[in-house]
């Protein structure tokens, strides 16, 4: 086990190191000027000549990347251009918001999304299961957008269940009041594709050899789905929520831009619409490397779930 | 299905038996839903290319209606009452003398007289009403189809491009350049999607071809690992290793034997991702990072109902809404009769 998690963490290192790479070049390759954003547009020729000096800009390439490298290591992930802060106390300012509306999303589309699906996976083949299945990809088919801009519409601003939006300091009032409305509609937007999916999960399963043989012996078909098919089902259904893990500490742009919510998705925008280089750039390793992480935890509780599983 | 009991249509040329495109054609054929759905999407595909020739919706910025014109069936907005303010009394004051504009009255009047306005006649309510610059919001979604579609399609084609180049080199030489490419598409994968598809659009700004360059950049992963886990396979086939024996290049074996043998893969993986990207395109137009502001899209036209549906103008986000709902899932489910077609083995899977 130790030489696993040795080998695996060494392993990330030259994936960490292309994202490094990747980051670089695109900003250094294809992205504007930084002294020219930095400077602004009134900057006279001197100052963005004092910038370009003062961010080692002269520098041949690779002295910049050596430049850029140590930086990472030494975990100084510099300034926001925009606003001045650091962007790792950026970070930690933003993420409680995330959490609060990306922890509540994900814990109820899974507990919901299974029942349904293990309903659905119930009545398969027949005209319930055709319609519904249909009806999901008709449901896929608008956008997101759609969802979001119709419910808080209705539900904040005609009917004034829940505010159009806003934030408070304090997490309770924020889970109580702010976050539900987001919470819901992405939920029930999620619920459609996630349905779809664990539904030929359960399907997957049900074709087995083991299902054939608990209905030989005379189980009743709700227990083979409970007892059975369900404990078999919940390797991919664990795995498809460890894919999205990582998502919840990027946040739903959407959701976060619509409702007004200082999370590290709207930040991540703001920084993008403002050429704001050192908080793109510092967001997607750290994102790489939360991901990283994040797996390797998933394939250690692979093999803690399922003995069969083998750590290679 | 009926149509798979059914003999094989034909038969001019003795005994061969049909090849796999004409099968999966005529499993297609079979197929009644695909066969709406691939209508419905002809139809579509008419309509962008009929918008882009300019035949249709070439107008659409034209303000044809009053603005917010609400659609035909709704009927005109009732006419709101004018707010009259109480007509001053007494004599006009003369400023002349100290107006310092006075003296060129005359001058402007004159040179007013040489262009010619005229006030078109604007519609009290159009077919599907009119956006707040009056502008036909039929003509936008049409022209907005034309784009969207246009960014999906070729965006999946970059994307599948470039998945399958790299998933063939990859897989079919596999060894040091192999690892290269894995090492690639780790990194790539290293973030979530939407991650990397913003930093692309933070450099490459805004526009059709910068949304195609983005979405296909970002967007290749998943055809590289289905691509090489293919040539992967097919490398050590037999047909292949006869084709070497031959002389056939390197080249030629994974261009022209093994491709055409791993074709159904890459065209089921092209028409899932148009649906994705279309998807996409339209999120990111509606943060401002799609499309350029001279152009309409599906996604821009959202960002234009949201502050719309607030004073119950609700048409031009139904509009798009129902144009981008029909073709969607038209374009999803023949994906599914296509996949099935093309692969009988997952027919019913996922």
């Amino acid at each position: 086990m130790a030489a696993y998690l040795i080998r695996r963490i060494w392993q990330m290192v030259p994936t960490l190191f292309g994202v490094v790479l990747l980051v670089f070049l695109l900003f250094k390759g294809f992205g504007s000027d930084p002294a020219e954003i930095l400077a602004g547009q009134n900057a006279s020729q001197q100052q963005v000549d004092a910038i370009r000096q003062q961010l080692g800009l002269n520098e041949p390439l690779w002295t910049q990347f050596g430049i850029y490298l140590k930086q990472i290591v030494s975990f100084d992930w510099g300034k926001s251009w925009a606003t001045n802060e650091p962007v790792a106390n950026l970070f930690l300012t933003r993420l409680p918001a995330t959490l609060t509306v990306m922890v509540p999303i994900l814990v109820l589309e899974t507990l919901l999304a299974i029942p349904f699906a293990l309903a659905v996976a119930y009545v398969r083949g027949s005209l319930t299961d055709r319609a519904i299945m249909v009806l999901t990809t008709v449901a896929l088919s608008i956008s997101f957008l759609v969802y979001v801009i119709v419910g808080q519409y209705v539900f904040a601003f005609q009917l004034g269940w829940f505010p159009v939006q806003g934030w408070s300091d304090s997490v309770v009032r924020n889970l109580v009041t702010y976050a539900p409305l987001p919470v819901l509609l992405a939920v029930a937007v999620s619920l459609a594709p996630q349905t779809r999916l664990y539904r030929s999960f359960f399907l997957d399963e049900i074709g087995h050899d083991y299902v054939r043989t608990a209905r030989a012996k005379g189980l009743t078909e709700t227990s083979i789905l409970l007892r059975h098919v369900l404990r078999n089902a919940m390797i991919p259904i664990l795995t498809n929520v460890a894919v999205s893990l990582p998502g919840i500490f990027v946040g739903a742009f959407l959701i976060e831009v619509f409702f007004s919510i200082p999370g590290l998705g709207r930040e991540i925008l703001l920084a993008v619409n403002r050429s704001d280089y050192p908080v793109i750039q510092a967001f997607a390793l750290y994102t790489a490397a939360i991901t990283m992480v994040v797996n390797l935890l998933t394939d250690v509780a692979y093999k803690l779930v399922d003995p069969r599983v083998v750590l290679k | 299905m009926s149509a798979v009991l059914s003999p094989s249509p034909g038969g001019t040329a003795a005994g061969r038996s049909e090849g796999v495109w004409v099968a999966a054609a005529r499993r297609f054929r079979g197929d009644r839903v695909g066969m709406v759905s691939l209508a419905i999407v002809a139809a579509f595909l008419v309509l962008v290319l009929a918008a882009g020739l300019g035949v249709v919706a070439a107008d659409w910025q034209v303000e044809r209606g009053v603005p917010d014109a609400p659609p035909t069936f709704v009927g005109p907005k009732p006419a709101q009452q004018a707010v009259t303010v109480a007509a001053p009394e007494g004599p006009n004051a003369d400023i002349s003398a100290i107006d310092p504009l006075a003296p060129r009255y005359t001058e402007w009047a004159e040179a007013a007289k040489k262009y010619q306005t005229t006030e078109a006649a604007r519609a009290q309510t159009l077919p599907f009403g009119a956006d707040r610059f009056g502008r036909d919001v039929l003509a936008k979604a049409v022209k907005g189809a034309q784009v969207s579609i246009l960014v999906g399609v070729s965006a999946a084609i970059v994307a599948t491009l470039i998945g399958t180049v790299l998933g063939a080199l990859g897989g079919f030489f596999g060894g040091r350049l192999g690892d290269l490419l894995e090492w690639v598409y780790n990194v790539f994968t290293a973030m979530p999607g939407i991650l990397l598809i913003f930093a692309f659009a933070a450099v490459f700004g805004r526009g059709i071809g910068s949304v195609v360059l983005i979405l296909g950049l970002a967007g290749w992963t998943g055809i590289y690992r289905l691509v090489r886990a293919e040539f992967i396979k097919h490398a050590s086939r037999d047909y292949v290793r006869s084709a070497e024996a031959i002389g056939a290049s390197a080249a030629a074996r994974m261009f022209r034997h093994i491709l055409p043998n791993v074709s159904h893969v890459v065209l089921v993986q092209l028409s899932i991702h148009v649906v994705g990207f279309i998807k996409s395109e339209v999120i990111l137009s509606y943060l401002g990072l799609g499309v350029g502001v001279d152009q309409v899209s599906w996604g821009t036209m959202l960002a234009e109902a949201q502050s719309e549906l607030i004073l119950g103008h609700w048409w031009q986000l139904a509009a798009a809404t129902a144009f981008m709902a029909v073709f969607v899932t038209a374009f999803s489910l023949m994906t599914d009769a296509l996949r099935d077609a093309l692969d009988p083995k997952l027919r019913g899977a996922e």
